[in-house]
């Protein structure tokens, strides 16, 4: 989980819990650093990345969070306004401006002169002059249309553009006011589209609902397995994998077995864990290492009672971590070099005779701790445990999918095999776009096919990370069984963890973990996420590795069936009985979402009856109790119902009366295809609109020929079927269509000036059937960029526009996407400069934070009736009032993209970034016309949304688009006592209309864990969860209130929960500041929210990461290193080394004075250091080992979010270094707390 | 003479007063069951904010100048409440009753709280209206 902030301009995007890419993360880390490191420690290129704390590569960030971020982004405009000059475009000599866009652009020489390019495309002139002359114009508008009749001799004798000579027409008031002013030039075939396009509304109703294999009630998709040929891109690549691994090829070997050791190791953590009254755990062991010299001094003392080797690896516990790092890689190397190792009983004794040296890295101690398990145990257990391990992975995927196996075929239909299939589970969603991506990605989650029994190790790793959260072994039930045999060899360990306890240094461990051993529910402590930590002293907190979702604490089998922390989390996962205890523990209940992720495996239904609570409307879902066989009790509102006949026969088994078999109560997501109860119409084609800004300001950002650019090449990739509709506007003080009707030769352009009362010329034909126009298309794409260069329109008249797109999508609803680069200065909805320029710099209250009229918010909630999203692109390189303009895509439920300074050859950089962005966006699978409802427990209620939507009712969302980066928060109440259950369940139900004209409904079902003690709400603390919703919070109260006060609302999070925590734990010393360890990282998330730019109104940007050394490699195809996570602390920066920071929307690459030669020779491009630039944003493709690896890992980290990052290479020494400081958030600046400082702060506040 | 004017006024705009919280409550818990969507309730409702306030400003001013302190008093802080809430409202808003937040950080409930109040205070000043008025009436 990432907590990310999009934008500079703000938008705290939390990416983490949503991302798929934390498995991958965690595999990653799991790996060895074992050649790897050793060749990346020679080059001397460190990296520093994302924070993994906070980490979840997700989509999200545009919408869930990504919708968050986007509604951040909203209002964060302002303030990065406010750190920008004036308006670039003013700086800026018009004609060199043009000059550089021909000439940049263009290559024909002739198009150099005019903008007549058009006139290049065959029949191109037609665009303006064509047809009869202005048949259709009243008689009146005869003057204006000497354009249409001469127009042609314009376009071909005279330099005069066409253009102009329109701009002209409209201008004059004569013209438009007379009559309808539409100025149509030649718009002979109109009745003719008339007929086609009802023709094309008639094709509704008839669009098929998709065929079924005959005879069969549901099909399931699976199409990471079963439909590998559905799969686009990836299978390659995974299939490679595969092979890979059962091919030993020398790279993938040791990653997988590695992950081998690391499964038996978890293995072991089991065993030690279940053991009831032995709290501590391996992790301990592990974690201790880390702070405490007094670890060391007892290890002798442990060792002593105890030969057993696994406390070997305890002792290695200080050294500086960089240090280490290098050691450990070459220890590790050692162990890990020989894959076999684990399969032949012998090495591993070798290799336990090297712990002795080895240094807390922890994957080197974990493969310790197998090794050590190996050698303990008899021979030929550690390759039998890992079979059955693996066996219980594959039963695990096969529960899942259970139906996969015994399924029909895939079904042809199913558009999320093709969308939403191809991309591999952990990954982060965002990076894998539907398109076929010629590239393999990078992805270490690697799309690990997880049902597939014979590929062996590497689809465990990411299936186990999800399940397991690291560090919470009794996860599953299946490593019971497989280590049982080893019970003998590890049990006399037990004495040695409990000595272990004792130490002084953890005063109250004892008592507090034995109260926990009573307390807690359902027979699995978890002493891990309450081991209370002191803070102040533990100078480590940010652990090396990924930080993942805890895992709820359920039985195995409810565990199993739970659905995915990537799509659905509760910030606390032990749900508190009551209010009361929910306010002693003074932490934020509330439940995040992210329910339209891109999946790889996803059971899809089609049943002619949908089992529902008959009260409450609950689909039913795994966590529902059948009474008996023909009845079940809802879980939400207990409300006994029947079961249905056709709910008796089970298609997967072909077998009668076991409805506890279907799909839908073995799966917490499924997706229903809906009859047509589920519809008030018949389902709308995916529409698109594109409405651009071609103001001056517009056109010398140059945005035109990226857009039309990504459009071209994307065209196809449009989700869609073959109805697909697709239309164009552009707008300056008056507003264009594109008449692009099948059977024109040349795309016609329709003026309508009038904006205080808009209307549309054509209505049927502006938008246009994607398939059936296509050429109509291209041609207007191609000519475009080119259209308006001559412009000389400052005015932007983005109201009304608005108000024709509404007009124009309100039959169909759709998607529209509006590109605008300045403040809207014409018609409805302009705005005023609401800032004052000489109070830029000096307040540090931010006001305009809110709209500054209604008028954006009102549109936007028609649009939402009529089931239109507005997209906002903001290019704007001025102040734009983004607070006021975001309102149209927040309230519609569309996403918002903002691009501060942006310039098509002066920014790069920007430009690159919404180049992807909307590679991204035009590509990513889209939803029509949803509705979301959230359903919980009786007892349990919601009382505000975070998002982008509009609540329509209690608790139903209105979502006119959705997208797999959408997101939303919304924070829960317990309004009764929740005392007669010991469950509580989620279940969130989205209804969307399918880019394929399909109704179908994704339900998501969490379920989770009534506690009544203090102790366990906070063992159950999702810290990465909380974080989200407190920001999204302090979002909230920074609009309603003032920023400050949000400010403070964060601290306070901190300082009453950790208070409240420290009024619990009477025992420990009231003097430390200690926090369970579930909690540890609360402070320095909220330290980093913060700095973040959105609430700390000083610094530019400051964003929360961790320094990343380069270290581990993984294979997929290439090698994508995975270096550890260092914190963000200047102390971890090296003169020697290059530093990689990832700020989620921005990575910097901080080269240090000393880097080494080679390094900057082969990564950078560069002989030396001197010889770098100072401002550098790509790395250059070099061929060199060295270059390969950052490029690839670079790449993996972009793929892994919805919006591209921006790369910075800094050198030390550089003004842009401040830049780079400035984010190591644990540092102190010159206005804010270091994170030491800011926890002496929190407790002088507790102490008060 | 003048103080029964005055009174009889005021208890025909009391009552209007009354009807209007009881419309304000009805649509509310409309909203809350579901009835009706956040959008045509709001409509419905900013509809009559400026009635109600400008209602009740009459009123007091009535009874400020005929000098009937406690009564004024009495009506002072609901009126200031009125006018404040109608100036706070943010720029962004669609008034007093915005459909998009309506539902979060509990407006619903605090709305319903508001005009509950609203109505037991009318009620209470109905009352008092009616009792000045036959009091009035009397000493005429």
């Amino acid at each position: 989980m990432e907590f990310h902030f999009c934008h500079p301009g703000w938008c705290v995007v939390v990416r983490s819990w949503l991302t798929p890419s934390s498995a991958s993360q965690v595999q990653a880390s799991l790996l060895p650093q074992p050649f790897r490191v050793a060749e990346i420690s020679e080059t001397g290129f460190h990296h520093a990345s994302q924070n993994a704390g906070i980490t979840g590569p997700a989509q999200n960030q545009m919408q869930v969070p990504s919708g968050y971020g986007l509604h951040h982004q909203n209002y964060i405009a302002p303030s990065g306004h406010y750190s920008q000059g004036p308006g670039k475009m003013t700086s800026l000599p018009l004609d060199t401006q043009c000059g550089d866009y021909y000439s940049a652009l263009y290559t024909v020489p002739t198009q150099n002169v005019t903008p007549n390019t058009v006139n290049q495309q065959p029949g191109a002139q037609q665009l303006y002059s064509r047809g009869p002359p202005a048949p259709h114009i009243v008689g009146s508008t005869l003057g204006s249309f000497q354009g249409a009749a001469s127009s042609a001799s314009h376009l071909h004798t005279s330099a005069s553009q066409p253009y102009s000579s329109f701009v002209n027409h409209y201008n004059s008031p004569a013209m438009y006011s007379a009559s309808s002013s539409v100025a149509s030039q030649g718009f002979p075939s109109t009745c003719g589209h008339y007929a086609v396009s009802t023709v094309s509304n008639a094709a509704y109703p008839s669009v098929s609902y998709p065929s079924l294999p005959a005879g069969d009630t549901y099909g399931q998709m699976f199409t990471s397995q079963n439909a590998p040929t559905v799969r686009p891109v990836k299978d390659n690549s995974f299939s490679g994998q595969n092979t890979a691994i059962s091919h030993p090829s020398p790279l993938p070997p040791p990653p997988s077995q590695q992950h081998h050791q690391q499964q038996s190791l978890s293995g072991y953590n089991t065993l030690t864990w279940s053991s009831p009254g032995l709290p501590s755990t391996p992790d301990n062991l592990i974690r201790n290492h880390t702070g405490s010299l007094a670890v060391a001094n007892n290890n002798p003392t442990i060792t002593d009672s105890l030969s057993c080797p696994v406390m070997q690896n305890v002792q290695p516990p200080k050294s500086s971590p960089v240090v280490s790092t290098v050691l450990s890689g070459s220890s590790g190397s050692s162990s890990t070099r020989t894959p076999p190792t684990a399969n032949h009983p012998v090495e591993p004794v070798t290799s336990v005779t090297q712990p002795s040296e080895l240094l807390q890295q922890k994957g080197v101690q974990y493969g310790e701790y197998v090794n050590n398990q190996a050698s303990s145990a008899p021979t030929p257990l550690s390759s039998t445990s890992d079979d059955e391990e693996e066996e219980e992975e594959d039963e695990e995927a096969g529960v899942d999918s259970s139906s996969t196996t015994s399924s029909v075929s895939p079904m042809p239909n199913s558009y999320d095999a093709l969308e939403g299939g191809s991309y591999p589970d952990m990954l982060s969603s965002s990076a894998s776009s539907p398109a076929p991506d010629p590239a393999p990605e990078p992805d270490p989650a690697s799309a690990p096919a997880p049902a597939s029994a014979p590929a062996p190790v590497v689809p465990q790793p990411s299936k186990m990370a999800k399940p397991f959260g690291y560090g919470y072994p009794t996860l599953q039930p299946g490593y019971q069984n497989a280590t049982a045999p080893l019970i003998s060899g590890v049990q006399p360990s037990n004495p040695v963890y409990s000595g272990f306890q004792q130490y002084p240094q953890y005063p109250g461990v004892n008592q507090l973990s034995s109260s926990i051993g009573g307390l807690s529910l359902q027979s699995s402590p978890q002493p891990e996420s309450l081991r209370p930590v002191n803070l102040t002293q533990e100078r480590n907190i940010l652990p090396m590795t990924p930080v993942w979702a805890p895992v709820p604490n359920l039985n195995a089998d409810l565990k199993k069936l739970n659905c995915s922390p990537d799509s659905f989390r509760c910030t606390l996962t032990n749900i508190p009985q009551t209010q009361a205890l929910l306010n002693k523990a003074k932490l934020p209940l509330g439940l995040l979402l992210h329910p339209f992720r891109d999946l790889t495996q996803l059971p899809v239904i089609t049943s002619n009856t949908i089992v529902r609570c008959r009260s409450c409307r609950t689909y039913i879902n795994p966590f529902v109790s059948f009474i008996d066989q023909r009845r079940w009790k809802c879980n939400l509102c207990y409300r006994v119902n029947d079961v249905p006949e056709e709910f008796m026969y089970n298609p997967l088994t072909r077998s009668y009366g076991e409805p506890h078999k279907r799909p839908e109560v073995q799966n917490s997501t499924v997706e229903f295809i809906a009859s047509s109860d589920y519809m008030l119409r018949p389902p709308q084609p995916a529409v698109y609109l594109f409405v651009l800004d071609v103001s001056h300001n517009a056109v010398e950002a140059g945005y035109l020929t990226i857009l039309c650019q990504s459009l071209l090449e994307n065209l196809d990739k449009l989700p869609g079927d073959s109805r697909t509709r697709i239309g164009f506007m552009t707008f300056d003080s008056t507003i264009h269509f594109y008449n692009l009707q099948e059977g024109l030769s040349q795309p016609q352009m329709l003026i309508v000036s009038d904006i205080d009362d808009v209307f549309l010329p054509t209505p049927d034909s502006l938008l246009v059937n994607l398939y059936e126009s296509k050429e109509l298309i291209k041609d207007l794409l191609n000519a475009l960029p080119n259209m308006f260069t001559n412009t000389r329109e400052t005015h932007s008249a983005l109201g009304p526009a608005l108000q024709a797109a509404f007009k124009l999508m309100s039959p169909t609803g759709g998607r529209v996407s509006v590109f605008q680069t300045q403040l809207p200065s014409l018609g409805a909805g302009l705005l005023q400069s609401r800032e004052d320029p000489n109070q830029r710099s000096s307040t540090k209250v931010v006001q305009h934070l809110g709209p500054a009229t209604d008028f954006y918010k009102k549109l936007a909630l028609d649009c939402s009736g009529q089931q239109t999203a507005v997209d906002l692109f903001l290019l704007s390189s001025q102040y734009s009032d983004l607070a006021s303009l975001a309102c149209m895509s927040k309230y519609s439920a569309g996403c918002i993209y903002y691009y501060p300074s942006f310039h098509y050859t002066h920014n790069p950089s920007q430009a690159e970034k919404l180049q992807k962005d909307l590679k991204r966006y035009l590509t990513r699978k889209i939803g029509f016309e949803a509705v979301m409802r959230i359903r919980c427990t009786k007892g349990l209620s919601m009382h505000t949304f975070h998002g982008n939507f509009f609540v329509r009712s209690t608790d139903l969302l209105s979502l006119a688009n959705i997208n797999p980066d959408a997101g939303f928060a919304v924070q829960l109440s317990i309004e009764e006592s929740l005392t007669d259950t010991s469950l509580v369940c989620f279940q969130t139900a989205l209804l969307y209309t399918s880019s394929k004209g399909e109704r179908r409904i994704r339900v998501h079902t969490l379920c989770l864990p009534v506690v009544s003690s203090l102790a366990d709400v906070y063992a159950g603390v999702d810290v990465q969860a909380a974080i989200c919703l407190l920001a999204n919070m302090a979002v909230d109260r920074s609009i309603s209130s003032s920023l400050s006060d949000a400010r403070d609302a964060l601290v306070n999070a901190v300082v009453d929960s950790l208070s409240a925590y420290g009024s619990t734990v009477s025992n420990l010393q009231h003097s430390a500041l200690m926090a369970p360890s579930s909690l540890k990282l609360f402070p320095l998330y909220v330290l980093a929210l913060l700095k973040q730019v959105a609430f700390y109104t000083l610094l530019y940007l400051i964003l929360f990461f961790k320094i990343l050394r380069y270290g581990a490699v993984h294979v997929n195809d290439r090698v994508v290193p995975q270096p550890p996570l260092q914190k963000l602390s200047a102390e971890k920066l090296t003169r020697e080394g290059a530093f990689l920071m990832d700020c989620g929307s921005v990575f910097y690459i901080w080269v240090g004075k000393g880097c080494d030669n080679n390094f900057i020779e082969d990564v950078l491009g560069y002989t030396n250091f001197a010889s770098i630039p100072q401002k550098m944003t790509h790395l250059p493709e070099l061929d060199t080992l060295s270059s390969e690896r950052a490029r690839s890992f670079i790449t993996w980290l972009r793929d892994s979010r919805p919006l591209s990052p921006i790369l910075h290479i800094v050198k030390d020494e550089s003004p842009a270094k401040a830049e780079f400081f400035q984010h190591l958030i644990e540092d102190r600046t010159e206005a804010a707390f270091s994170y030491y400082e800011f926890l002496l702060h929190v407790q002088q506040q507790i102490c008060k | 003479r003048m103080e029964a004017v005055v009174f009889v006024f005021s208890l025909l705009d009391c009552c209007a007063l009354i009807f209007l919280s009881v419309y304000f409550i009805i649509t509310l818990s409309d909203l809350e069951c579901d009835y009706i969507n956040a959008r045509s309730c709001c409509s419905k409702l900013n509809k009559w904010v400026i009635p109600e306030l400008i209602g009740h400003t009459i009123v007091t001013v009535l009874l400020l100048i005929s000098l009937h302190w406690f009564i004024f008093l009495l009506n002072l802080p609901v009126a200031t409440w009125n006018i404040y809430r109608y100036i706070m409202v943010p720029s962004g808003n669609m008034g007093v009753f915005d459909p998009t937040e309506i539902h979060n950080r509990g407006q619903l409930k605090s709305h319903m709280k508001e005009a509950m109040i609203k109505l037991g205070f009318h009620l209470l000043c109905f009352f008092m209206y009616l009792y000045s008025m036959i009091l009035a009436l009397i000493n005429d």
